[in-house]
C-alpha cells in the first residue's frame, strides 16, 4: 500500500502534468527525434531504463503514462546535447539506482558481479579436476 | 453440486496419494513380502483418474459460469467467449493449481501403468516419491487454494478475465508449461527411487529419459508459445524481457536440457551417474521455485507478500521440504554410488559434460539474477536486474557452450583424438570467423548480436555435419533428433540476433490517407474505424502495407477496450513475409486529428520461434526413436525367451 504512494509522489514532484492519466501523452513519447543518430542512442538508452509502473519493462516496452513521460525526457534531454550517462544519472537521483537496468558496481550490488567470477573458477575447477583425474 | 463433486473427487485422491506413499515407503522397507506393494500401481492409476475428473468439473463449472462458485464470479464472466471460458479455469491461481496437481497425477498414472522395465523395488520407491510430491501438491491446493469453494450468496455477474489472456495463447501456453513443469516431477521421483533403492543404472536412466525428453519438449513449446504471445500481445515488440516469471520458465529448461544429456550419458555409457541424479532433482526443484516465485505473489513486491503470507508461505515450505529432503537424500546416498564408467577429455562425453557445466552455470546466473532483487529488496533496497545483466554475463557461458556443441556430436565414446575431426573443427572455426569479419565490415551492430549471427551460422552448419559419410535412411531416428534440435538451436540464435542487430522503428503520427515507411515498408493508413466484439470495443485501423512497392497487404491492428474488467489493450497486426516481420500498432488520437502508428520492420524475428519449434521436434524424434527401439529391444527379449524355453522342453 505504501509503495504506490510513494511512486504517485515522486510522480507529481517530478512531472506535475504527469499524475493525471487524463492529460494527452507528453509529446515526444509516441514520437521520434528527427535526427536517426540521436534517436539510436535515447532508444539504447530507453531500453536500459525501468518502467517503475510496470513489471519487467522498460520504458521502450510500455503504453503506461509515466514511461511515455520518461521517453519524453529522454528525448528532448538527448536532443539538447545531454549525454545518455548524465540523464541516467538525473534519472536515478531521483528515482533511485531502480530505475536503471545497467549494471553498476556498487555496496549492494556486488555479489552480482562476484558470483559470476566465481562460477567461472567454479566451472574451471570442475572441469579440470574430472578431466584431470581421467586423463 | 457440480462444486461439490470436484471437491469430494480432489479429496478422495489425495487420500490415495497418502496410500501411494505409505504403502511404497512400506514396500521399499519389506521388500516384495509386503502385501500393500499390489496396492501402490493401482493407487496411482485411481488417483490419476480422480484428479481429471475433479479438474473436468472445474471447467464445466467455468463453461456454464456457475457465479456461486467463487472463483468462477472472480475471474469469469457471462458475456466471455465460449473459448476463454475454459481456458479462463486455469488463468487464475487456483485453477492453474489443480492443473498442476491433474497433470502430476496423469503422469504418475502413465508410470504406474506401463513402466514395467526397473526393479520392482526401484519402482516401488519412485512411486512412493511422486506419492509425496503430490500429496504436498493436494495439500497445498486443499487447504490454501481450494478451487471450488462457494460463495454464500451467488454473484449476479463475474468480475472477468485480464484481457490481455483473452487470447488462443492462453489455450497453449500454460497446458504445455505445465505438462512440462510436472514431467520433470518423474524424473524427481525416479532419482529419489533409485537414490532409495541405490539402483543407478543404464536401465534406470533408458527408464527415465522418455519423461525427460516428453517434459523436455512440452516446456520447449510452452516457452516459444509464451514468448511469441507476449510478443503480439504487448504490443511494443519484445519477445523476452527477462522477467522473474519468464525466468522461472528457463530454469527448469536449463536443467532439463542438462538432465537430458547427462541421462543419455548414463544411458549408453554407464557414466555420470551422480550427476544425472543432481541434475534430476535441481530440474524439479527449479519447477518449484518458479512456481512459488509466480504463484506466492512475492514478485509483485515482497512487501505484498509478508502482508499475505498465506500461500506463499506453504509453497515456501514444501519447497524447503521436497528441495531439502532431496538433497539430504542426496548427500547421504551420493558416496555409495559407484563413479561409472571413466573417459577421456576428447570424448563425447567429455564434450557433454563441458556443456553440462555451461548449462548449470547459465542456470546459476539466471537464478542469481531473479531472486537478488527480491533478496535485496527485504532490507529495502531496491535494485534492478535486467537484459543489460543477463545478455552479456549469460554470453560468458553460452559462447563456449555453442564452440563445443558444434563439435561435440562429431566425437566418439569413450576416447577420441580432436586431430580427427581436424576438418570439421577447422570448418566451423573459419565459418565463424568469416561470418564476424564480414558482418563488422558491412554494417555497424553491437557485440553481442554480431556473435549470435557468427555462431548461429557455424552452429547451423556444423550441426549437419554428423550426418556426413552416413547413410541417410539408415540414421537413427534418435539422431535425426539431436540434429534438428541442435540445427533449432542455431536457428533461434540467428533469429535472435538479427532481430536485436537490424530491427527497424517508426512512431509516426498518421491523418487518414497518409503514409508512413519503415526499413523496406511503405504503410498507408487507409481509415480507421469503430468495430465491436463479444466482450470489447475497439478501433481497427485499417493499413495498406507494400514491401519495396510491391502488392499492398491489409493489416488491421486493433486498440480495443474491454469493459469487463474495464481494461485497453493493443492488438497488433502482423505482415510475416519469408526474411521478417512487419509489426504494426495503431495507439491514440492527437488532438490534430491525426492517428499514432507504431511500426517495427523486424527482420528474421520468426526463426526465433520457428528454431523453438525445431528444438522440440527434434526432441519428439528422439522420444519416438527411443521408445520405438525399446519396444523392439523387448520384443526381441521376448523371443528369444521364447525360443530358449522351446529348445529346453525339446531337448
Amino acid at each position: 500500500m505504501i509503495r504506490p504512494l510513494v511512486v504517485s509522489f515522486i510522480l507529481m514532484l517530478a512531472f506535475p502534468l504527469a499524475a493525471q492519466q487524463s492529460m494527452p501523452p507528453a509529446p515526444y513519447a509516441y514520437r521520434q527525434l528527427d535526427d536517426p543518430v540521436q534517436e539510436a542512442a535515447a532508444q539504447d538508452l530507453m531500453e536500459t531504463l525501468r518502467c517503475l509502473k510496470c513489471q519487467s519493462q522498460s520504458i521502450a516496452d510500455s503504453d503506461a503514462p509515466m514511461a511515455g513521460d520518461m521517453r519524453h525526457q529522454v528525448r528532448i534531454r538527448i536532443a539538447a546535447g545531454e549525454s545518455p550517462d548524465q540523464i541516467r544519472g538525473w534519472l536515478t537521483q531521483r528515482y533511485g539506482d531502480y530505475v536503471s537496468y545497467k549494471p553498476v558496481v556498487s555496496a549492494t550490488t556486488w555479489p552480482l558481479f562476484a558470483i559470476p567470477i566465481l562460477l567461472l573458477a567454479l566451472a574451471g575447477g570442475v572441469l579440470l579436476g574430472r578431466y584431470r583425474r581421467r586423463a | 453440486m457440480i462444486a461439490e463433486l470436484g471437491l469430494a473427487a480432489l479429496w478422495l485422491a489425495a487420500a490415495l496419494a497418502a496410500l501411494q506413499m505409505i504403502a511404497g515407503f512400506m514396500a521399499v522397507r519389506q521388500g516384495a513380502s509386503s502385501e500393500l506393494a499390489s496396492l501402490i500401481r493401482p493407487a496411482a492409476v485411481v488417483q490419476g483418474v480422480l484428479v481429471t475428473f475433479s479438474f473436468a468439473m472445474l471447467v464445466w463449472l467455468f463453461a456454464i459460469t456457475d457465479l456461486s462458485v467463487k472463483l468462477v464470479a472472480s475471474n469469469s464472466h457471462s458475456m466471455k467467449p465460449l473459448i476463454f471460458k475454459l481456458s479462463g479455469s486455469f488463468g487464475n491461481h487456483e485453477g492453474s493449481m489443480l492443473l498442476w496437481v491433474m497433470v502430476m497425477g496423469l503422469a504418475g498414472a502413465l508410470i504406474a501403468a506401463v513402466e514395467k522395465r526397473l526393479p520392482e523395488n526401484t519402482m516401488n520407491a519412485t512411486l512412493a516419491a511422486q506419492g509425496v510430491v503430490s500429496l504436498g501438491f493436494y495439500a497445498f491446493l486443499l487447504l490454501s487454494s481450494n478451487p471450488f469453494e462457494r460463495l454464500p450468496t451467488p454473484a449476479a455477474e463475474g468480475m472477468g478475465l485480464n484481457p490481455l489472456l483473452q487470447d488462443i495463447g492462453l489455450v497453449f501456453h500454460p497446458p504445455t508449461l505445465y505438462l512440462g513443469y510436472v514431467g520433470l516431477s518423474v524424473a524427481f521421483s525416479f532419482a529419489v527411487g533409485a537414490l532409495l533403492t541405490r539402483q543407478v543404472t543404464p536401465n534406470f536412466a533408458r527408464a527415465m529419459r522418455p519423461w525427460v525428453l516428453g517434459a523436455w519438449v512440452m516446456l520447449t513449446i510452452g516457452i516459444t508459445a509464451g514468448s511469441y504471445w507476449a510478443y503480439y500481445e504487448l504490443g511494443w515488440g519484445g519477445w523476452w524481457f527477462w522477467d522473474p516469471v519468464e525466468n522461472a520458465s528457463l530454469m527448469p529448461w536449463l536443467a532439463a536440457t542438462a538432465l537430458l544429456h547427462s541421462a543419455s550419458v548414463l544411458a549408453s555409457r554407464d557414466a555420470l551417474r551422480t550427476w544425472t541424479i543432481m541434475l534430476g532433482v535441481v530440474a524439479f526443484s527449479m519447477s518449484m521455485v518458479g512456481t512459488f516465485l509466480v504463484r506466492s505473489g512475492i514478485l509483485t513486491s515482497v512487501h505484498a507478500f509478508a502482508v499475505d503470507p498465506e500461500r506463499g508461505t506453504f509453497i515456501l515450505v514444501l519447497l524447503g521440504i521436497f528441495i531439502g529432503g532431496a538433497l539430504l537424500l542426496f548427500a547421504l546416498r551420493a558416496n555409495t554410488i559407484r563413479e561409472g564408467e571413466r573417459f577421456a577429455l576428447a570424448s563425447r562425453e567429455g564434450a557433454l559434460v563441458f556443456n553440462n557445466v555451461m548449462l548449470s552455470a547459465i542456470l546459476a546466473i539466471v537464478l542469481l539474477g531473479t531472486l537478488y532483487p527480491l533478496l535485496t529488496e527485504a532490507f529495502d533496497v531496491r535494485v534492478s536486474v535486467g537484459p543489460p545483466y543477463f545478455n552479456p554475463v549469460g554470453a560468458i557461458f553460452t559462447i563456449p557452450m555453442f564452440a563445443v556443441m558444434a563439435v561435440g556430436p562429431l566425437l566418439r565414446w569413450r576416447q577420441d583424438r580432436i586431430d580427427r575431426i581436424g576438418k570439421e573443427v577447422a570448418l566451423f572455426a573459419a565459418l565463424v570467423l568469416a561470418a564476424l569479419v564480414l558482418v563488422s565490415l558491412l554494417s555497424e551492430i553491437a557485440i553481442l548480436p554480431l556473435l549470435g549471427l557468427a555462431f548461429g551460422l557455424g552452429l547451423a552448419v556444423a550441426s549437419l555435419m554428423p550426418l556426413r559419410r552416413r547413410k541417410l535412411s539408415r540414421t537413427p531416428l534418435s539422431t535425426w533428433g539431436m540434429i534438428v534440435a541442435h540445427f533449432g538451436v542455431a536457428v533461434a540464435l540467428l533469429g535472435m540476433a538479427s532481430e536485436s542487430a537490424f530491427t527497424e522503428e517508426r512512431l509516426a503520427a498518421v491523418e487518414e490517407g497518409g503514409s508512413a515507411t519503415v526499413g523496406p515498408w511503405t504503410v498507408v493508413l487507409q481509415g480507421v474505424e469503430p468495430v465491436a466484439g463479444p466482450n470489447w470495443t475497439a478501433i481497427e485501423g485499417r493499413l495498406a502495407a507494400s514491401y519495396g512497392g510491391g502488392e499492398a497487404r491489409v493489416l488491421t491492428p486493433q486498440s480495443r477496450n474491454f469493459w469487463a474488467p474495464l481494461q485497453q489493450t493493443t492488438e497488433s497486426a502482423l505482415s510475416t513475409r519469408w526474411n521478417g516481420q512487419l509489426y504494426a500498432v495503431v495507439g491514440d488520437r492527437a488532438a490534430d486529428g491525426r492517428w499514432q502508428l507504431r511500426l517495427w520492420w523486424k527482420p528474421f524475428v520468426t526463426l526465433i520461434w520457428y528454431g523453438g519449434l525445431l528444438i522440440a521436434l527434434g526432441g519428439v524424434l528422439a522420444l519416438v526413436g527411443r521408445v520405438h527401439s525399446d519396444l523392439r529391444h523387448r520384443r526381441l527379449a521376448s523371443r528369444i525367451a521364447e525360443r530358449r524355453a522351446d529348445r529346453e522342453a525339446v531337448a
